[in-house]
């Protein structure tokens, strides 16, 4: 079991001078007591290993989260065969963009949290609001240290036969909602999802399984960043699913059709 | 036991002139005095069991449980003193964590075995501390290794087994374990067995009541160590009521 100050916390004074080391206190030789002379420590300050947009779509009764499985490495399409989406149990789900690396990390503490909670031996389990609220925690304790984790997290699931969708970014910020995107899912998903849930009507299982697929082409098409391969999480109130992985079905007929570059 | 007092007990650093350090004897006493337990390792599942003697009716049913989770798909017993035996879990839920950080997967039980009972013997070496007067059995299933079961004693030594006792009827029970064909035993009859051992094992003069505890990890669990899962328990309890009303009915002849 971890301790209560996991890897996320540290001290509470660190990279500073050493309490009173400004100051040269008589009888004590002086460059000892001098503050060092480098500056504090530099930390990564941009993502590496990145992955692109996630969509998130609640449905009547659920919640689907999809995301390609192509990790970059900058522009390259570096790692093409990693999935981004993860059931946490059976109630609760996550889609992860940004800095994966960042992201393996969080993942394995959230893991060992459901270990824990096994040893507790008492029936409950991580459910979706509480990952998306401890998620929050988390990540605003590392901006506030100045070292982001760099991602992107959509947690979807169902709470008490309610479904939940919320996202999470690297300073902590969220916010929850029906239709969520990451990246530039904000941009091309987005308004794709909304113009079908803006009418208000019910939306099925398969609907929303079918809707999020069609982001997926749109995101391939106009996302340099984006693969054609792609997994899909489905969140009911009977079990969490991993579709896929399914591959965009291109057609690129319409390349002749461009002109003027 | 002629030598006690004789000062060679004193310390658990130091040998008796024939050989022995008491204080590790005296820590395999605290756990003779223990409520019996037993692991049972059948086909695909291995079932841990538990007399868990009530010594007050004041205690709520579930006080001073004996069985624990320390990963997905390991459980802990312990007999001897519950006190000491808690720290014992704790180290083993870190050693289970920490391998999981380092490696990303599930300790296997072998090497969870080697460090519990190294940590266990440490503390029968040197004069500032006492031995531990706990047992621990360790029990797990997976689809690669299948069912382990490894039982460590206070003194840090530590075996595989396919059935093993611990406690007030460790012979017993130990008895009882020697007459099964473990190694193809189904987990239904493992579970029985175990009921019907625990309930049979129990002194009903010297200790008035118990609860029997159960846990199992194996293929009929979802490879998971649940604790008195219902279906399960119920049917060990059932055995267990059934083979001690055999016994009574016995008697009266």
């Amino acid at each position: 079991m971890l301790p209560f100050n996991n890897g996320f916390a540290s001290p509470l004074w660190h990279n500073g001078p050493i309490p009173g080391g400004l100051y040269n206190f008589p009888g004590h030789n002086g460059p000892a007591s001098q503050p060092k002379k480098d500056y504090g420590v530099q930390r990564a300050s941009q993502p590496i290993t990145t992955g692109t947009s996630v969509v998130g779509l609640k449905f009547d009764g659920g919640v689907v989260i999809a995301a390609d499985n192509l990790v970059s490495y900058g522009s390259m399409a570096r790692f093409q065969d990693v999935q981004r989406v993860f059931n946490i149990n059976n109630k609760t789900v996550v889609g992860a963009g940004g800095d994966f690396a960042d992201f393996q990390c969080i993942k394995r503490y959230i893991d060992q949290k459901i270990i824990d909670d096994m040893c507790y031996a008492d029936e409950y389990e991580m459910k979706p609001k509480s990952l998306y609220n401890w998620l929050t925690r988390i990540l605003y304790t590392k901006r506030s240290k100045f070292e982001p984790l760099w991602v992107d997290i959509v947690v979807g699931g169902v709470e008490d036969g309610v479904p939940f969708l919320g996202h999470v970014d690297l300073r902590g910020r969220s916010y929850q909602d029906d239709v969520i995107a990451t990246g530039f899912g904000k941009h091309l998903a987005l308004p794709l999802l909304r113009e079908r849930t803006e009418t208000g009507k019910p939306i099925g299982r398969d609907e929303a399984i079918a809707l999020v697929k069609k982001c997926m082409e749109v995101l391939f098409y106009r996302d340099c960043r984006a693969s054609p391969n792609f997994t899909i999480s489905v969140c009911t109130k009977e079990k969490a699913e991993i579709l896929g992985p399914f591959k965009v079905s291109q057609n690129w007929e319409l390349a002749k059709s461009v002109e003027g570059y | 036991m002629s030598s006690i007092g004789t000062g060679y007990d004193l310390s658990a650093s130091q040998f008796s002139p024939d050989g022995k350090v008491f204080q590790v004897n005296y820590a395999a006493k605290a756990v003779e005095k223990s409520g019996t337990v037993v692991g049972i390792r059948g086909k695909d599942c291995v079932v841990l069991a538990v007399e868990k003697i009530i010594t007050s009716p004041l205690y709520e049913e579930n006080a001073a449980s004996r069985i624990y989770t320390v990963d997905k798909n390991i459980g802990l017993v312990l007999s001897g003193l519950l006190a000491d035996g808690i720290k014992l879990l704790s180290i083993a839920r870190e050693e289970a964590t920490n391998y999981r950080m380092q490696f990303d997967r599930t300790i296997p039980l072998k090497i969870l075995n080697e460090r519990l009972s190294a940590y266990i013997h440490a503390y029968t070496l040197y004069s500032a501390v006492r031995p531990f007067g706990a047992a621990v059995i360790l029990a797990s299933w997976d689809e690669v290794n299948g069912a382990q079961l490894y039982k460590i004693e206070p003194s840090g030594s530590s075996f595989g087994y396919f059935g093993c006792a611990s406690g007030k009827a460790k012979q017993q029970a130990k008895t009882e374990l020697e007459k099964l064909d473990l190694k193809n035993m189904s987990t239904e009859e493992v579970v029985k067995n175990a009921g019907r051992i625990i309930y049979q094992v129990h002194d009903e003069l010297k200790d008035k009541e118990f609860k029997l505890e159960l846990s199992m990890v194996g293929k009929e669990v979802d490879g998971l160590h649940r604790i008195e899962p219902s279906i399960w328990y119920e049917m060990a309890i059932e055995a267990g009521n059934a083979a001690k009303k055999e016994d009574d009915s016995d008697n009266e002849v």
